[in-house]
């Protein structure tokens, strides 16, 4: 027998227990074998409960947080891990920092399926790598069966902003033109179509993405100050968040139907379902409140990276001390969009 | 032939409306009701009340199955979830609906009660034979488009002797409540509208046919026209209203001929008819008592009628004093003339069901139209 021998964990029948969370031999085997070896960086390889960090001089710290908790956790297009990578590497960017580090905590519900949460973490690790962004510390609990719904994660993740720039929901200004970086529905939809009670085909995948490099390339094709705000469409679509920025920036904001952008197959399965676009999470999709002087460069930036090839402008900032958000429909009227009272599509991210 | 762009041109619907501007007479005014909620919403989505002549007014009329489901039914369903421990499958719109003690569906299930949305009676019975130790209840609304489905669901059940599932059926039928508008006490003391047609339901009379509104052209000489829920649709058959009251007729004409034949869908009466009977009368809500408007359950299907097998009784519930449902759906008021629109009564806090179902008028104006009411400064 040899020495210092440990089983390892297997990760084709094992499951989650109570002892994965105890901080003792069991956890520590769970991370080593798994979270550490998929992760592998040089901060995880100190072994320590948290991770010294270096700044760029002359930068701003950014930091944000996301929690997941969406179900199912696979869908077509991607997983919790990668989603959770995504949200969060996306929040950091939108106020146009560079995301620089991630730490994720796992909150596991005893019996989930190891070989389950394997494919998680090895998704958000290549996630992850794609991204540019390690995880450098991390934790790990377990609650009891029936008390948690397989896995939780929250990722929280620290960036680093030049000094003195200054993106954020507040800065729209009437006169600013209203971009989009790309076709919007497709996480929502996607995920809808694998829930249990409304099985039905499509091709449509999420788009989960991490856009920080769109955003990278963006910035650097307009004058500093010319971006006013960044925001990703997720919960509650495009018309939530373009709610939100007007009542942040205490302006009023108007859209052109016809010009946003919507796959035919996201608008077909709106339409049996009842459910209406622009109400429907993105993952990898930005929204960009810009300087009309430079709209055109901003547009042209965002096609020229392979996430914002369907980039469209499709509206304006207008003064409107009520705030909505109105929209010329396709049909020749008009119409608000409103804020919804309740969310559409539930544990959509 | 791409049904969702073709009958949403734009310049389509710009020709229709200068066609519906020239047949207009300069002179009068038209009022015609959209009875369907699924019309009430799409007139508020597109904007169509913009294309109309000042002279044109659509009424909004009481189509809308979840906006006249009585506070009384609400709570049926909420105890059979709460006290009787049974799992209640509803569609997502009837989840907000407030009813008594503060309650509604929604925050029923927050208190434990199991709740759970479907988007068909078929979903139900999954429910039911997945929790053969429960008992599940199908909390059945709608007008005539979603009865078939409810009636081949119990016949289903019937069918595989199904030991826990049953209906609460609150059906209700929609030339009953076209014939209440146009004639009962109560619409007389709060005072007719003036209606010169209707813009007759499109999925429920795909089910029923276009030949039950006969009677209320002949009887009450009120044009009728059967219109697809696409904004065309509607707008065509506008046009055809205006020119049936220009010419003095009060026919029933059909629109919607993709989808709508005078005899409707006899497979579908016929299974209606095998599970369902009339009641004599069932609560509106706003429209008061209305008889011979509503279904129940035949007694060869006494099994699965909710109401027999947990003794359930009906307990009315007044609205809010202030609340102008009643008034709305019957077309009498608009969702502004209501006190409580917009300030005590909004999406996020409804008071009424008017607010709370996306085909509600106060719903669909606040979502969509509030703006008009209040002056906005262009940039």
């Amino acid at each position: 027998m040899k020495k210092d021998y440990l089983r390892p964990l297997d990760f084709k029948q094992g499951r989650v227990d109570m002892n994965h969370g105890a901080g003792g031999r069991a956890a520590a085997q769970l991370v080593d074998e798994l979270f550490a070896r998929a992760f592998d960086n040089d901060f995880l390889r100190q072994g320590d409960d948290g991770a010294l960090l270096d700044m760029p001089p002359g930068h701003q710290l950014v930091m944000a947080t996301d929690g997941h908790v969406i179900s199912p956790l696979f869908f077509p297009g991607g997983d919790i891990g990668a989603l959770s990578v995504h949200g969060t590497v996306n929040d950091v960017a939108m106020l146009g920092a560079k995301p620089l580090y991630l730490s994720a905590s796992f909150i596991l519900e005893e019996g989930f399926p190891l070989a389950d949460l394997k494919r998680i973490v090895e998704s958000m690790a290549a996630a992850s790598r794609e991204a540019g962004v390690p995880v450098v510390t991390g934790d790990t609990k377990v609650v009891e069966r029936g008390k948690g719904d397989g896995v939780f994660i929250a990722t929280t993740g620290l960036g680093a902003v030049p000094a003195g720039r200054r993106i954020g929901g507040a800065l729209a200004r009437p006169g600013d033109a209203v971009l989009v970086s790309g076709t919007l529905g497709e996480h929502g939809v996607a995920v809808l179509s694998k829930r249990e009670s409304l099985e039905f085909e499509t091709a449509i995948v999420s788009d989960t993405a991490a856009l920080h490099g769109l955003v990278a390339q963006l910035l650097a094709a307009v004058p500093e100050g010319a971006v006013r705000t960044l925001r990703d469409p997720t919960r509650g679509g495009l018309a939530t968040t373009l709610n939100e920025i007007a009542r942040q920036s205490g302006v009023g904001i108007d859209l052109d139907e016809a010009a946003i952008p919507v796959l035919p197959q996201v608008e077909a399965a709106c339409e049996l379902l009842g459910l209406d676009p622009l109400y429907i999470a993105n993952e990898g999709k930005c929204i960009v409140v810009v300087d009309a002087a430079h709209a055109e460069a901003a547009l042209d930036a965002l096609r020229a990276h392979p996430l914002g090839r369907a980039a469209a402008r499709i509206g304006r900032v207008t003064d409107d001390p009520h705030r909505f958000v109105q929209m010329a429909t396709r049909f020749g009227g008009r119409r608000v969009v409103d804020w919804l009272s309740g969310e559409q599509l539930p544990r959509i991210c | 032939m791409k049904y969702v762009d073709e009958y949403r041109d734009g310049d389509a619907a710009r020709r229709l409306a200068d066609r519906i501007a020239a047949e207009a007479r300069p002179d009068r005014r038209y009022a015609f009701m959209e009875f369907c909620g699924g019309h009430t919403h799409a007139i508020a989505r597109y904007g169509i009340g913009e294309l109309l002549p000042p002279n044109l007014r659509m009424v909004h009329g009481p189509g809308c199955p979840v906006c006249v489901l009585p506070i009384g039914r609400i709570d049926q369903a909420i105890g059979l979830a709460l006290e009787r421990e049974a799992i209640v499958c509803t569609y997502g719109d009837t989840m907000r609906v407030p009813a008594s003690a503060g309650l509604s569906l929604m925050k029923a299930k927050a208190r434990g009660g199991d709740i759970r949305m479907v988007y068909s009676a078929a979903d139900a019975l999954k429910v039911a034979r997945a929790n053969p130790g429960r008992e599940v209840v199908f909390f059945a609304i709608g007008f005539e488009t979603t009865t078939p489905p409810t009636a081949l669901v119990i016949r289903q059940a019937a069918a595989e002797g199904l030991q826990n599932f049953s209906v609460l059926c609150c059906h209700v039928l929609t030339p009953s409540a076209i014939t209440h508008i146009l004639e009962s006490p109560e619409v007389r003391e709060y005072g007719t509208v003036p209606i010169d047609g209707f813009v007759g339901p499109a999925h429920v009379s795909i089910v029923i046919g276009s030949a039950p509104y006969e009677h209320f052209a002949e009887e009450y000489r009120k044009p009728v026209v059967i219109a697809g829920f696409e904004p065309l649709d509607v707008m065509q058959a506008v046009l055809m209203l205006v020119r049936q009251v220009n010419e003095g007729r009060a026919e029933v004409e059909n629109e919607f001929t993709r989808a709508v034949t005078p005899e409707g869908n006899r497979a579908a009466q016929a299974v209606v008819s095998e599970v369902f009977e009339l009641r004599e009368r069932f609560e509106w809500r706003g429209l008061g008592e209305v008889p011979y408007s509503a279904l129940k359950i035949r007694p060869a299907f006494a099994a699965f009628d909710a109401e027999l097998r947990f003794g359930l009784h009906y307990q009315g519930v007044p609205d809010h004093k202030q609340c102008e449902c009643g008034a709305i759906l019957r077309g009498v008021k608009r969702p502004t003339d209501c006190k409580l629109f917009g300030t005590v009564c909004t999406p996020d806090n409804p008071m009424g069901s008017c607010m709370v179902s996306s085909e509600g008028a106060c719903a669909a104006h606040y979502a969509y139209g509030r703006f008009k009411d209040i002056p906005v400064v262009a940039a």
